[in-house]
């Protein structure tokens, strides 16, 4: 029985390889990646983009998991380039430098790296704003909380997290002002151990709706252990909690790698710095729990919808600081050059910023 | 039916012949790994072993990799050979890369080969320093060392991340956790001129592969440790210092690693992260022993545990195998060696059964 599967298998791979082999012209497109894809996270998300890109495009597409982000990446980068491809997609701020490297020396190749500011004459940039989801979560997290307590496992205090924590909190507050937000930090972006002690930390500070900006799914795990509440982050995590698991901020790559694929093909690309969020369909929520009340989920729908038109920001004015200064006057929304440089915690946030 | 006997003595021979039966053992293993991956033993035998070196480019990317393995095996090895077991290399490869990143963080502004100099020095220093710790509890209230090293890379790698949150971050890089790019007065010299990445540091390892031999084989120091290695009591009936072999033990991989640390910062990263190790430290400990601490030995072990990193990346990029392919050939590395260095003691025998 063993032994005709293996046949099978090996049958299968050998007519892949002949069909792979008649499909010779097609582009290859590389793909590096900091973690192993795994089944639900940062990566996991990338590679979902990359299958919607073979699907969509016709393009092969290759990958390197697991790269660290030091001097490997850069034989990683170089191998892709050297032997042909088309675009290179390095999707961890790690890899910035490395990638810029190796574009100077391959210039007909299109690269692209993920969450940097390093914009090189053949190198794009590529960004979500990751903090309209979180607004968004904040805004469930403010209705449902019991105990107007929330908690917050987050890994770096970079501008990213900040403004993911930051949005969580205006969001809950915009609905109930009593709302305070506590926040962990893990000083890792994946350590399943240390985000559960996080979580069950927060927990019985009186928590009982939480989240986190790390990579693994141990903080919906806990949650859904002591029957409270909680957000996935990167992926669909309703699997890991399906009762905890109110709803998720979820990243959609595939979209903006189809159309760069297709731009470089078509030889009009241009190394731009890309930031998108709703409007963009880079930013979404995974499907709503139904422990959400009817009439929340309809808000929720139309908070969506005014987000793609650009008519609701996260960080709208008055926007006012921990110490009680105003960052945003009202009638203002914060500017890209604020939220890049954003290294505080707005009203809401009990805990103090490290450092 | 057959029996493991004890040999009479160890066997000489057969403690060089088990690295090459072992390795052999891996290659045999890795065809049967392929095979049930589905995948073609042969394709994927020339993926992983033959493409990575299949030009220049490749064979300079393998001796960059091989560099630190090189460096902190031959200072392993120097205390392995006394029972001095130092399993921290990592922590103190982080130290000497953070000591030697202070300085030409300090140095920014300056121009000449003082700043290099100096952050060779640094970079030694932190290693040896981290070192010393389990050194003097060992010799001052003889704690475990393993485990004093080991925890201390823990220690290491938080205060590395510390830093490049915090007082190393660079200024201008939005408070991403990174140090600004070193200046070239603070990167070492490339050793050839045609874009790989090989610098200085790989002469360096050499050179310590060499101090290594003289140090081990032609000094009395070396002899000492070497018997200590063999016959504790009769190095201490010798009169031999125990505790002067431990801090020289310690010392040698500490300084070695924090040079490999120093090499990484200033060779092919240009700056520090929190990235600075690869599990370096850890993999030498494998090359030290795959080489018999020996270290001409090393020299070799360290290229072929070098290539199964480099085959793993190939081994992903051309046949979709999962990165984990070169933690399992690693693995199986270190297994058939531990099970062929059974038969440096011990021998099979054909027994008949005697009725009794």
């Amino acid at each position: 029985m063993a032994l005709t599967k293996i046949i099978n298998k090996l049958a299968i791979v050998a007519l892949l390889g002949a069909l792979s082999g008649a499909g010779m012209a097609a582009d290859n497109v590389g793909f590096v990646y900091v973690s192993p894809i795994g089944d639900a996270g940062w990566t996991y998300q990338h590679d979902l983009g990359r299958l919607q890109l073979e699907k969509e495009t016709g393009v092969t597409t290759s990958y390197v998991e697991n790269v660290p982000e030091g001097p490997d990446a850069e034989r990683v980068i170089r191998e892709m380039a050297k032997r042909g491809d088309k675009v290179v997609f390095a999707t961890s701020f790690g890899f910035m430098n490395y990638a810029l490297k190796v574009s100077k020396t391959f210039r007909k190749t299109a690269f692209v790296h993920a969450t940097g500011y390093k914009l090189g004459k053949n190198m794009g940039l590529v960004n979500a704003r990751f903090y309209e989801g979180r607004y968004l979560t904040g805004v469930i997290a403010g209705e449902m909380t019991k105990s107007n307590v929330l908690g917050y496992v987050a890994a770096f205090p970079i501008p990213e997290v900040m403004q993911g924590i930051n949005a969580f909190i205006q969001g809950a507050r915009s609905v109930n002002p009593k709302a305070e937000l506590r926040v962990i930090w893990v000083n890792s972006w994946f350590d399943p151990g240390k985000e559960r002690q996080a979580a069950l930390t927060l927990l019985s500070q009186e928590a009982d709706v939480i989240t986190h900006h790390t990579d693994s799914t141990a903080v919906v795990q806990a949650a859904e252990d002591q029957g409270k509440y909680a957000f996935g982050y990167h992926s669909d995590m309703s699997k890991y909690g399906p009762k905890a698991h109110l709803t998720a901020t979820t990243h959609h790559w595939g979209d903006y790698y189809v159309k760069t694929v297709k731009e470089v093909q078509a030889g009009t690309w241009k190394p731009t710095s890309v930031w998108g969020g709703y409007a963009e369909g880079m930013i979404r929520l995974a499907p709503l729990n139904k422990a959400i009340p009817a009439d929340l989920q309809n808000r929720i729908r139309e908070m969506e919808k005014q987000m793609t038109a650009g008519k609701l920001h996260p960080f709208a004015g008055p926007v006012v600081d921990q110490s009680g200064k105003t960052i945003v006057p009202a009638g203002q929304n914060m500017t890209d050059e604020q939220l890049n440089a954003m290294n505080y915690y707005v009203q809401g946030v009990v805990s103090k910023v490290p450092n | 039916m057959l029996r493991l006997e004890r040999r009479p003595e160890a066997s000489h021979l057969m403690s060089y012949a088990s690295p090459a039966i072992a390795i052999l053992l891996m290659l045999i293993g890795g065809l049967f790994l392929f095979a049930f991956l589905g995948k073609n033993p042969i394709e994927g035998f020339k993926v992983f072993f033959i493409n990575p070196i299949s030009d220049l480019w490749g064979v300079s990317e393998l001796l960059l990799k091989a560099t630190p393995l090189m460096l902190i095996a031959v200072g392993l090895a120097i205390g392995f050979r006394a029972n001095v077991w130092n399993i921290g290399a990592e922590g103190q490869l982080i130290v000497g890369g953070i000591a030697a990143s202070a300085v030409a963080l300090h140095f920014q502004e300056s121009e000449g080969a003082h700043v290099l100099i100096l952050m060779i020095i640094a970079g030694c220093i932190g290693g040896m320093l981290w070192a010393a710790i389990p050194a003097f509890l060992k010799t001052r209230f003889n704690t475990n060392e393993i485990l004093v090293s080991l925890m201390l890379v823990y220690v290491a790698q938080l205060l590395v991340s510390w830093l490049v949150h915090g007082p190393m971050m660079d200024p201008d890089g939005f408070n991403f956790p990174q140090s600004a790019m070193f200046e070239d007065s603070a990167l070492l010299p490339l050793v050839f001129d045609d874009g790989s990445r090989v610098n200085l540091a790989f002469v360096f390892a050499i050179g310590a592969l060499l101090a290594g031999y003289v140090f081990m084989f032609r000094s009395f120091a070396g002899f000492q440790m070497q018997v200590a290695g063999f016959a504790k009591d009769a190095a201490r009936y010798a009169g031999f210092s125990a505790r002067r072999m431990i801090w020289i033990g310690l010392l040698a991989g500490g300084a070695m690693a924090g040079l490999a640390g120093m090499a990484e910062v200033s060779g092919p990263m240009g700056q520090i992260t929190d990235q600075v190790s690869s599990g370096y430290g850890f993999a030498a400990i494998i090359v030290a022993f795959v080489a018999r601490l020996n270290p001409v030995g090393i020299f070799f072990a360290s290229l072929l545990m070098a290539l199964l990193y480099l085959g793993g990346e190939q081994a992903q990029q051309y046949m979709n195998l999962p990165s984990s392919i070169s933690l399992v050939f690693q693995g199986m590395l270190l297994l058939f060696l531990l099970g062929s260095d059974v038969f440096i003691n011990y021998r099979l025998r054909w027994k008949r059964e005697v009725a009794a």
